[in-house]
């Protein structure tokens, strides 16, 4: 394989969750994460899981990463048992796990070190390319510490897109940006998604974000954790945050997740707080 | 170029205070040799090469067994750090014997070994072992979880995760860890050379010991300042480097 063949736009899985459901032993007892959740996520295509903290979305983005087992259930990337991490789905964090020892572009090349079959230039000519993408390539030499958390945020995205995955699977990676950042990021990221041709899950408990970015947005609800609606965003792109038609269908989105986020019986007050939407 | 110029200043201005106290005779010259005496010394034992065949037994057996305490240290702590039976046990073990003070294996390495080679490179690898392994096993242990989690979504896995991963993750640790082990080993090392005589070759601390017993105060002065000289270099050139790129790339305070 050469630089000019990784860098070929691969064809985008698919994935199927089947009746999953995942429990955890925590000090304070046994916590029902996820309650018999199934989905189903088109090739190319772009999901939004929405939901208040703690209604088990990241345990979900988990288990389809392979970083950790369901109890029952299945989960089923392109045909296949997902069966522990893989190259076809990579993961970016809320933090931005970036590895500090190495520089911007010692981080965008971790992944591609273990993928076979490509010469040290190769790879080199690889990762410039993804840190291009994000508008980071005069940074390949910076160290993580001097980097925005909107800049350390994009090398998690060249570093996550480098190995060219099928799945690109999203954990508020923007929870923790600035409002301006953020929006430049929302454009970005719609660019690549359509220049690069990936099925993406993307969690986040701003639907508003989820309404600008996703074809479809999934609500989350919490104790225990369910999927209890979801909403197909019909919107043209590329999308504006701030436009008047995304607005009034986060509004009415958000309405909805107040309704399920309100039980009758708080298990747990922390959980069932009202959802911080836009 | 300016630091450069207040440290030797400063250094200049400490010989002239010695010298001056030498010249006034505030203390018998038998106890305080002035500077050019211990001087003379210095390139006297240079110039019949005693003093560098001194210092290079002793650095030798400092870089032996400082490297054979590091090498068994390193993945000690690794292992320790990975397992609740390693830390339990040899983790414990570790953590009582880093607080003996290295001076203490001296004794213990004699009647062992006698008074051999094999002594000193025990006292040596004592005072480094003990002090690696816990930084690491600390480090690893404090490892932020995500690390490894992102790692593994990249296909790493195993030895590429310990070795590129765990490892460099925790460097901040085992660097400090390693500068202990290395200050405790260079004192334990001295104390073990002043108190045994070994037919193998004399150090720098055999040197001091005679130095004491003929009463040739400038030999032990000047003694004394080689082995603060190697403390420096060693400094210098095993940790700046790593320090320093600890400080450019954590973004940790830096001077
Ligand atoms: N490793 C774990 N151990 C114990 N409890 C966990 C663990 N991971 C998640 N949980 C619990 O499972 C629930 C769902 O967590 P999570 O998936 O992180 O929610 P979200 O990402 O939607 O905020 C939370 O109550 C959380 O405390
Ligand atoms: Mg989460």
């Amino acid at each position: 394989m050469n630089a000019t063949e990784a860098l070929q736009p691969i064809q985008p899985a698919k994935l199927v969750v089947k009746d999953v459901s995942k429990s955890f032993t925590t000090r304070r007892g046994w916590l029902q994460a996820l309650d018999c959740v199934s989905l189903t996520v088109n090739e190319g295509e772009f999901v939004c899981l929405v939901g208040p903290s703690g209604c088990g979305k990241s345990t979900l983005l988990n288990l389809i990463a392979g970083l950790d087992t369901p109890d029952s259930g299945e989960l089923v990337s392109d045909g296949q048992p997902i069966k522990g991490t893989g190259r076809e789905r990579m993961v970016m964090f809320q933090e931005h796990a970036l590895f500090p020892w190495l520089d911007v572009l010692g981080n965008v090349l971790f992944g591609l070190k273990l993928k076979p079959n490509l010469t040290p230039k190769d790879r080199i000519e690889v990762a410039r390319y993804y840190l291009h993408l994000v508008g980071l390539e005069r940074f390949a030499h910076a160290n993580i510490h001097e980097l925005s958390g909107g800049m350390k945020q994009r090398v998690a995205l060249a570093r996550a897109l480098a190995p060219n995955p099928r799945v690109l699977l999203m954990d508020e990676p923007f929870a923790a940006l600035d409002a301006m950042t953020r929006e430049q990021l929302y454009d970005d990221l719609q660019l690549i998604w359509e220049k690069r041709k990936k099925t993406i899950i993307f969690v986040t408990h701003n639907v508003r974000e989820a309404v600008c970015l996703g074809d479809r947005v999934i609500l989350f609800s919490p104790n225990p954790g369910r999927i209890r609606e979801e909403f197909k965003v019909t919107l043209p792109r590329s999308r504006d945050i701030n436009s008047v038609e995304l607005a009034s269908m986060a509004t009415e989105i958000t309405r909805q997740l107040k309704a399920y986020t309100r039980p009758a019986e708080p298990a747990e007050p922390s959980h069932t707080a009202a959802p911080s939407a836009a | 170029m300016k630091r450069i110029i207040v440290a030797v200043c400063f250094f200049a201005a400490l010989i002239a205070v010695w010298q001056s106290l030498v010249t006034a005779g505030v203390y018998s010259p038998v106890l305080l040799p002035a500077p050019n005496q211990v001087g003379h010394y210095l390139l006297n034992a240079l110039a019949d090469g005693e003093l560098q065949s001194a210092a290079w037994i002793t650095t030798k057996r400092l870089a032996i067994g400082y490297s054979i305490g590091c090498a068994i240290g390193l993945p000690l702590g690794l292992m320790t750090a990975r397992s609740k039976y390693l830390s339990d046990t040899i983790g414990v073990l570790a953590l009582g014997l880093q607080t003996l003070p290295s001076v203490c294996w001296v004794p213990l390495a004699l009647l062992w070994f006698g008074q051999s080679e094999a002594a000193m490179l025990f006292v040596v690898i004592m005072g480094t072992l003990w002090s690696v392994l816990i930084a690491v096993d600390n480090g690893v242990k404090n490892l932020p979880p995500i690390y490894t989690r992102a790692a593994r979504t990249m296909g790493s896995k195993g030895i590429h995760t310990l070795v590129r991963v765990v490892l460099p993750a925790s460097l901040p640790y085992v660097i400090s860890g390693m500068k202990q082990g290395w200050a405790f080993a260079w004192r334990s090392l001295m104390a073990a050379e002043i108190y045994v005589t070994i037919i193998g070759g004399y150090g720098l601390g055999h040197l001091l010991h005679f130095g004491r017993e003929l009463n040739a105060m400038d030999q032990v002065i000047g003694v004394i300042f080689v082995i603060v000289l190697i403390g420096l270099l060693a400094d210098k050139i095993l940790f700046s480097p790593w320090e320093k790129f600890l400080h450019r790339r954590w973004g940790t305070a830096s001077n």
